[in-house]
């Protein structure tokens, strides 16, 4: 742990911002260990984040940081990656940063199948602002601007990104952190767009308004709820119903952006002797 | 002498150009009337000399990729017209707080909202100026012809390397898409800036600490600084400081260096103000109708002179209160209900009277026209 500190860390950032109990942390630790696991040279790795909660993390890593604007980290990331593609470019995010009013750029990065890996935090709700619903917070559940319970439909993001071209797409939870740390690892070797959304938990302003209980309860919940895509093969859809899966949803191989990019600049370059 | 040969050029096109000639290796864009020639042209030329392109999904992710391909080194710009410099507003307030160079070119046309695509209009003035929120430096310029669009967008990419801020270029549709015969200057005689690169080694590296001039050192993503920069009010270190005095330092900071910088920044061309009781004031396209009318009207013995901002943001205030002390009145004609008259009323104060020549029907303001509003003013 110690030698990550050190290594990963800017030790006098911390301590972080996060509230006590707040599932941000652990992904941000599954981050690091999984740069770590695939050994990227942390002077040739770009960290790039929104604005939320989570979109803090990076400001606590020891590589190139960019904290953005509201939902547009893809998009600062994707000028980052196309100028400059032998960075490892790695973009961090919330659930309404890359669900709502990032959306657009969500697909369009996994419509070009551009190298960078996105790791989603969601934890159903904008933390940030004080706890309003976002396009991830589910049917039924309570926020400050849905008193009365939310109406709105959740999407599935991980499928709206195998729908719009990322080749690597996963899920994982904060209670799993052994798990997280394997399917990011897979995330950044893949080479291409890659989205792996962290089911993580907020106690303070989405649990506690909910009646979640504890941040052990939301935890316990997150066990409870999920099923491993490999085990869910085996389940009737009766079982299956209300659960959410997780593990590596889905993989291939496609061209990558900036590979296609520079192939057009060498055969160009080559043309132009 | 250029030894260069008359070739006949668009406007976007010789904006292209100089931007190539300026370094440029980066463009991020949205298509949008009347400013396309520009990414067409750069779609084209980029990779063959290992720049890259990209279209993006929209006009906000195409400006974030221009700050995120700057921050990595490379020189980056934009190009859309009103509409699509709206959109980017956001984000050009984000390059002005987080002081990373990149060039917008806005080719104005007619209306608010989608109004008329193919008509020229100087509407974006003020958006220009003010379009992003929060107190914020920029620099805007309005050349008037296809030769000086070339050369402008060089300095566009000199000042924002030199002073690490966005850059607004304003052209208008009739510039944009005029043809004119130019005759580029020579490569080698063209001054090229670029931005100040981190000099100290990683471990010593403040990204905000500014320099005499008050622009700070810039590493680049990829060279093992590993510094962070983010939107929020930051120190020296680039990390967030939301503290009443240091937010008071960095937002003063951030004009001081464009205020303490005029000089570098300003260029305003005077004709016949020697002796001038009347003055034009005028930018961009009319600003040719205006010289036109300045050259007959001094024909027939009348003492009129026209002042020809480049950089109208910051504003040229201390030409202004010049002339304003020497003339009578100051006609100001802009494609547009009235914009940068408001800051040439402000300079002036009650030294000379001000009027305006105004259109917005999509129309260019004619040397009659202009002639007229002399001889009404006499
Ligand atoms: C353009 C813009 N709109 C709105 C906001 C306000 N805002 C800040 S964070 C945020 C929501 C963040 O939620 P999420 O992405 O889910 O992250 P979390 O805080 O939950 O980690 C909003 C709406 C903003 N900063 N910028
Ligand atoms: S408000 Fe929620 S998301 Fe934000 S730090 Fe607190 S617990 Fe985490």
């Amino acid at each position: 742990m110690q030698e990550l500190l050190d290594k990963y860390f800017r030790k006098d950032k911390l301590p972080h911002i996060w509230c006590p109990g707040c599932g941000h942390g652990i992904v941000l630790g599954a981050v690091v260990r999984a740069i770590d696991k695939v050994n990227l040279d942390p002077d040739k790795t770009t960290v790039v984040s929104g604005i939320g909660c989570s979109s803090r993390a990076p400001g606590y890593m020891k590589f190139d940081t960019l904290h953005t604007t509201h939902g547009r980290a893809l998009a600062f990331a994707t000028g980052v990656k196309h100028a400059k593609p032998e960075l490892n470019v790695l973009v961090l995010t919330g659930d309404g940063d890359a669900a709502a009013i990032g959306g657009n750029h969500l697909i369009h990065a996994a419509r070009r199948n551009i190298d960078i890996t996105a790791v989603l935090f969601n934890n159903n709700i904008y933390g940030m602002t004080g706890g309003q619903y976002s396009p991830l917070t589910p049917t039924g559940k309570v926020a400050t601007t849905a008193p009365y319970g939310n109406i709105d439909q959740a999407f599935d993001i991980c499928n709206l990104a195998i729908a719009a071209g990322a080749t690597y797409v996963a899920r994982g939870t904060v209670y799993n952190v052994t798990q997280l740390i394997g399917l990011i690892s897979k995330g950044i070797q893949n080479k291409g767009f890659s989205l792996i959304e962290v089911i993580t938990q907020c106690p303070t302003v989405y649990g506690r308004r909910n009646k979640m209980g504890t941040t052990i309860d939301m935890m316990k919940w997150q066990k409870e709820n999920t099923v491993n895509v490999k085990a869910a093969k085996k389940m009737s859809k009766e079982q299956l119903k209300g659960k959410i899966l997780v593990g590596e949803l889905y993989s291939d191989t496609r061209p990558e952006y900036t590979e296609q990019y520079t192939k057009i600049v060498e055969r160009l370059q080559k043309e132009g002797q | 002498m250029s030894k260069n040969k008359p070739i006949l050029m668009q406007g976007n096109e010789a904006c292209a150009r100089g931007a190539l000639a300026a370094g440029c290796r980066f463009f991020a864009g949205y298509p949008i009337t009347p400013s396309s020639e520009i990414a067409e042209v750069l779609s084209e030329e980029l990779p063959k000399i290992g720049g890259r392109f990209i279209q993006m999904e929209d006009e906000i992710a195409s400006i974030a990729a221009v700050i995120g391909a700057s921050l990595t080194g490379c020189k980056s710009m934009t190009a859309t017209s009103g509409p699509g410099l709206s959109l980017k507003a956001e984000n050009i307030g984000y390059a002005s707080i987080a002081e990373v160079p990149c060039v917008i070119v806005d080719v104005q046309r007619v209306g608010p909202s989608t109004g008329g695509p193919t008509a020229p209009s100087q509407g974006d003035v003020m958006q220009a100026r003010w379009g992003t929120h929060g107190d914020h430096p920029i620099i805007a310029l309005a050349p008037n012809s296809v030769k000086e669009t070339f050369e402008v967008t060089i300095k566009a990419f000199n000042l924002s390397e030199q002073f690490r801020v966005p850059v607004i270029l304003l052209l208008d549709e009739v510039i944009g898409h005029m043809r004119e015969r130019v005759v580029l200057p020579d490569i080698d005689s063209i001054q090229i800036i670029d931005r100040k690169k981190a000099t100290v080694p990683p471990e010593e590296y403040l990204p905000y600490k500014p320099d005499k001039d008050g622009v700070p050192e810039m590493a680049s993503y990829g060279d093992g600084y590993r510094f962070h920069v983010t939107g929020l009010t930051h120190d020296e270190t680039g990390f967030p400081n939301t503290g009443s005095e240091n937010t008071d330092y960095l937002i003063r900071r951030l004009h001081e260096k464009i205020e303490k910088n005029l000089d570098k920044i300003i260029m305003v061309d005077e004709y016949f103000m020697d002796d001038a009781e009347i003055a034009l004031f005028a930018y961009g396209s009319p600003s040719r109708s205006s010289l036109s009318a300045v050259r007959k009207a001094r024909e027939e013995g009348i003492k009129v002179g026209l002042i020809r901002p480049v950089t109208i943001w910051p504003f040229p205030a201390e030409v202004v209160r010049k002339a304003a002390r020497k003339v009578k009145k100051i006609i100001v004609p802009e494609m547009n209900l009235g914009q940068l008259i408001g800051e040439v009323e402000k300079h002036v104060k009650s030294d000379a009277e001000v009027i305006g020549l105004n259109r917005v029907d999509g129309e260019l303001i004619t040397p009659q026209e202009v002639m007229e509003k002399i001889k009404e003013v006499l």
